[in-house]
């Protein structure tokens, strides 16, 4: 036990003896928070858009007024004919041109229906899809209230209700992303570069023929970034705590075994990662490449997996994170406890037990 | 002796890191054609001496001319005359032989045909024609020092600066790597070699000896040895360098 | 210009020889592009949706209609009341529900407004505001339908509706696959580019061949360019290579000039190896020059517009984003693929990015030196 706590002391120095790591290891968490947080936004705002009105009636001005004062447009150019719409497509900075029909107000008022015409650069297809959406929703708007306010009825009432989020916070959907992101980089990938650099250096040989047991070395590697990936964890919490408003409604106990539970897990994938390595390069690149493209890509962080081609969406069942993903948003932000989460759990819980039996496995067999 | 063409002239050279002193004074000469051995124990200045010759290095103050150039005006002019190996392997493993041999006479200037004709000779010379091909990670250490040997002197340079060249070499291969020194030397090459084997330092026309920064003697190795009343190199080396060791 | 050729052998003769080097540079990013371009989408087909409908009348059955007849709702679940459709939320079994109340269709008769609930999980900000926004049209056109059909007679009461149509210029298909095809590419010729010159002169450096190289008397120039043009080479090569899988597997048009997409790749692949250079002479081991490459490609790519639009940036992201090489790239090579925009569209990205070039490779020069 002794000899466990001298190497494990001796893997906390070698780790923070090195302080470019250690800017790295606690810099990126926190840039990645606040990179998502404010700079991940699909949230259309400012929009350019160019305006087409063959009109120029009260209607048509009153309209132009709406879209742009919503904060969702801003008026970039006024178009005399379409032929100069195909122009400021390609200087790329109008997305969205709105045209106006001749007497739109007139036919409005006559016909009750008028003529208005998007036309969206769709090479962002989701954009572009945003801003027609947008665009319509801020029309019909207008034109509700303009009935309400000359004592029209309005057929029905509708009642908009946004749960869990009300204020529509992105950052409620990032936070608990980046934790699972965070924490499979540091535990995985820096385990496993750490122990193909002692296989480098050929300190690792020394080790094998100490008195220490391949488990106890095994321990000795994990614990430190065990401690060190709470440690950052525990940062991306209070920064989206405290920087975002991400709330913890949930018991924040099993919040916090579940992130153990996870940091077990990614450091089983690091150990795995280093005993088929043989040197830091190839630790890294399989790290990066098999392991946290794939968690980024197909944990539902980012793009809904819901919406993936089906081959995809099969292998995002066995990415670890999506679980781990889904425990965090429903212990966080819906306030659910364990009985929401059981089934999650318990996948976390396989996958880890496998990683770690299949390692020391290897292990031995390198022993021998 | 004396009349003898001086290759590389030191006078006063000091190269401190911040308060430690590396190199403390140091003055002495190199004549063309001799073997200079620089000896001294780990951490005496030796290699920073040696890299500030070659120019990888700019010294803190100090004389230096090396092959008739001036250390801090003419670098690059002294680097066309140079030769280096250093104690760090320096040949790329995951290159063969002649693709090592070609790439350094390359960017030494010579023309691909001169390349061609001097590998071969080399290749010839050292009885390595039928691993031409081979990576250099293949071949064991003492060939690999030899061919490193080979190609610092492919674009016959005036002087080669060889940093402790026979580290982890076995006895047989170091006494072969010392006959290829010779026969160059014998060709006019000026060679200068750390080393803190003492039995290759009796090899040497003239050996100083370093300790702290300083050189405490330079001589050839039977006047040092008669001066320290000694019967061989090693125990010279000893009744110099200890006294300071110990402090 | 011998010397420089020997430099050039030379690097080709390492990186082609290299093993686990060669799939990472020709496999992986090939096998990325496929999977990232199928994988990053936002495209929304498919919101799950939840209908609670307590007045079961042909009227709701319209409004509910409109949903199920929607390709962009699923419906995954039905019942009658408010909870239900609260815990089909909860459950994570849809995005949004509608509840429809008792007396809905009497109230429509009565003029009475009756209320309609719409529940949306906004954990996802993003997804609930795009559900809201086509529910709002699907609202919209619902009553544009049952004014005239049930109230054709109440002309005093009408509201007005506009009648909104829409077309998607170059892309009518609305397949996300173009759009992120070309940006993908321009990333995975970044990484390539940045990781591998940031670490092949550290490596140069672990292994002590760097020395060698310093006491020869190749000039500074020399070494740089015999180091940087087989990766400028390469940047290029795998940038054909991806254009061609991009056109073959994802159809994506190549509209404007192939050669401006090439003269600026050319003179990107200048700010990259530069940058490239600059990482190595900061850092003395290869996991070093790794961490550090990483960490600014994971801002460069976050930031450049890639995945979502630099105009919803905030005001200082985007400020920050006038130094983002792959911002420029990106916003090129799409004008110039997808819409064919011309020299005169994109000279002034050209411009910076040729600026951009000399400085970094200048930096990069001085910074490198051959005495220590």
């Amino acid at each position: 036990m002794k000899r466990l706590r001298g190497f494990i002391i001796k893997e906390f120095y070698h780790i923070f003896r090195d302080y470019r790591t250690m800017v790295i290891l606690f810099g990126l968490p926190v840039v990645q928070v606040l990179l998502f947080g404010f700079v991940l936004t699909n949230e259309v705002k400012d929009a350019n858009i160019a305006v087409l009105d063959k009109s120029k009636d009260a209607e048509t001005m009153n309209i132009i007024n709406k879209l742009t004062s919503s904060g969702y447009f801003m008026l970039n150019a006024v178009l005399e004919s379409e032929d100069e719409v195909e122009g400021v497509f390609q200087e790329g900075k109008v997305k969205q041109v709105v045209i106006f029909e001749e007497n739109f107000a007139k036919t409005l008022k006559n016909e009750g229906r008028a003529r208005i015409q998007l036309l969206a650069d769709a090479s962002d297809p989701n954009t572009a899809q945003t801003l027609v959406n947008y665009t319509t929703a801020v029309v019909n708007t207008y034109l509700a209230e303009k009935a309400k306010s000359e004592g029209k009825q309005l057929l029905i009432d509708v009642v908009p209700k946004m749960l869990y989020n009300p204020a529509m916070e992105a950052s409620y959907m990032f936070v608990p992303g980046v934790i699972a992101i965070v924490l499979m980089l540091i535990s995985s990938m820096i385990t496993s570069i750490s122990i193909a650099r002692e296989k480098e250096l050929g300190t690792m040989e020394v080790l094998l023929v100490s008195p220490l047991r391949a488990g106890q070395i095994i321990i000795g590697k994990v614990v430190p970034y065990v401690f060190l990936s709470f440690l950052i964890a525990a940062t991306i919490l209070l920064v989206g705590r405290f920087v975002f408003g991400v709330p913890i409604n949930g018991p924040l106990g099993l919040l916090l075994a579940e992130s153990l539970l996870f940091i077990l897990l990614a450091l089983s994938l690091g150990i795995l990662v280093s005993t088929v390595s043989k040197t830091q390069q190839t630790a890294m690149l399989i790290s990066l490449f098999a392991l946290l493209l794939p968690t980024i890509l197909l944990s539902g962080l980012i793009f809904p997996i819901e919406n993936m081609p089906l081959l995809l969406q099969y292998i995002s069942h066995a990415i670890p994170a999506k679980y781990f993903v889904i425990i965090l948003k429903n212990i966080m932000i819906k306030g659910t406890g364990l009985e929401s989460v059981w089934f999650e759990t318990i996948v976390l819980g396989g996958i880890t037990l496998f990683f770690i039996l299949l390692s020391v496995l290897n292990f031995k067999k390198r022993l021998e | 002796m004396s009349e003898r063409e001086i290759v590389i002239r030191v006078r006063n050279l000091v190269k401190k890191f911040g308060n430690f002193t590396a190199n403390d004074n140091l003055c002495f000469d190199v004549y063309k054609g001799e073997v200079f051995g620089f000896l001294g124990a780990n951490g005496a200045g030796k290699t920073t001496a040696i890299r500030i010759l070659c120019g990888l290095m700019a010294p803190t103050s100090g004389e230096i001319s090396v092959a008739g150039f001036d250390i801090y005006r003419e670098t690059e002019k002294i680097k066309r005359h140079i030769g280096y190996m250093s104690q760090k392997f320096s040949l790329y493993e995951d290159l063969t032989v002649y693709e090592n041999i070609r790439f350094y006479g390359g960017i030494y200037g010579l023309r691909r045909k001169e390349i061609a004709k001097r590998a071969d000779a080399l290749l010839v010379r050292l009885g390595f024609s039928e691993v031409r091909n081979s990576l250099i990670k293949s071949l064991p250490l003492g060939w690999k020092q030899k061919l490193a040997f080979s190609i610092a002197i492919l674009h016959r340079p005036d002087i080669v600066f060889l940093d402790e060249p026979t580290g982890g070499v076995d006895p047989i291969t170091r006494r072969q790597f010392w006959d290829m020194i010779y026969e160059s030397a014998s060709e006019g090459l000026t060679v200068f070699v750390t080393t803190h084997y003492m039995d290759e330092a009796e090899y040497c026309d003239r050996v100083s000896i370093m300790a702290d920064g300083r050189i405490e003697a330079l001589d050839t190795p039977l006047n040092l040895i008669k001066y320290y009343n000694a019967s061989t190199m090693d125990e010279v080396f000893v009744k110099i360098a200890r006294p300071v060791q110990q402090l | 210009m011998r010397t420089i050729g020997f430099f050039i052998q030379k690097e080709f003769l390492q990186i082609f020889r290299n093993r686990s080097m060669l799939p990472m540079i020709f496999m992986v990013p090939i096998i990325q592009l496929l999977v990232l371009t199928y994988a990053v989408t936002y495209e929304m087909k498919g919101i799950r949706i939840h209908i609670s409908d307590a007045d079961f009348s042909s009227t709701s059955g319209q409004l509910t209609g409109k949903f199920t007849g929607s390709p962009f709702f699923v419906v995954t679940s039905t019942g009658t009341t408010h909870e239900e459709a609260e815990q089909a939320l909860h459950l994570g079994k849809a995005d949004m529900a509608l509840n429809i109340p008792e007396g809905f269709e009497r109230g429509i008769m009565r003029s009475e407004s009756p209320q309609v609930e719409l529940l949306y999980n906004a954990v996802n900000a993003n997804v609930a505001g795009l559900s809201s926004a086509y529910t709002s049209s699907l609202i919209a056109d619902f009553q544009g339908n049952m004014i005239a059909d049930l109230m054709g007679g109440m002309q005093g009461s009408i509201i007005p509706v506009a009648d909104i149509t829409y077309s998607y210029w170059y892309n009518q298909e609305m397949d996300y696959k173009l759009f992120m095809a070309p940006g993908i590419l321009v990333m995975l010729v970044t990484s390539i580019g940045l990781f591998l010159t940031g670490m092949n002169i550290v490596r140069e450096k672990e292994m002590g061949t760097i020395e060698q190289i310093n006491v020869t008397p190749v000039k500074k120039y020399q070494f740089i360019v015999g180091k940087l043009s087989p990766f400028l080479i390469i940047g290029l090569g795998e940038l054909a290579f991806g254009m061609l899988i991009a056109r073959l597997m994802f159809g994506v048009p190549f509209m404007g000039s192939i050669w401006l997409i090439f003269l600026f790749a050319a003179l990107y692949m200048l700010v990259l190896l530069g940058m490239g250079l600059i990482i190595s002479t900061l850092t003395n081991t290869q996991q070093q020059a790794m961490l550090l490459s990483w960490f600014f490609l994971v801002i460069f790519i976050m930031m450049s517009g890639l995945f979502t639009p630099v105009e919803s940036m905030p005001d200082w992201a985007q400020w920050i984003d006038r130094f983002n090489p792959l911002t420029y790239f990106i916003r090129v090579i799409r004008l110039v693929m997808l819409k064919g925009s011309g020299w005169d569209e994109v000279k002034d990205q050209f411009y910076i990015i040729g600026a951009y070039g000399v400085v970094m490779i200048s930096v990069a020069v001085m910074r490198y030196r051959k005495v220590g």
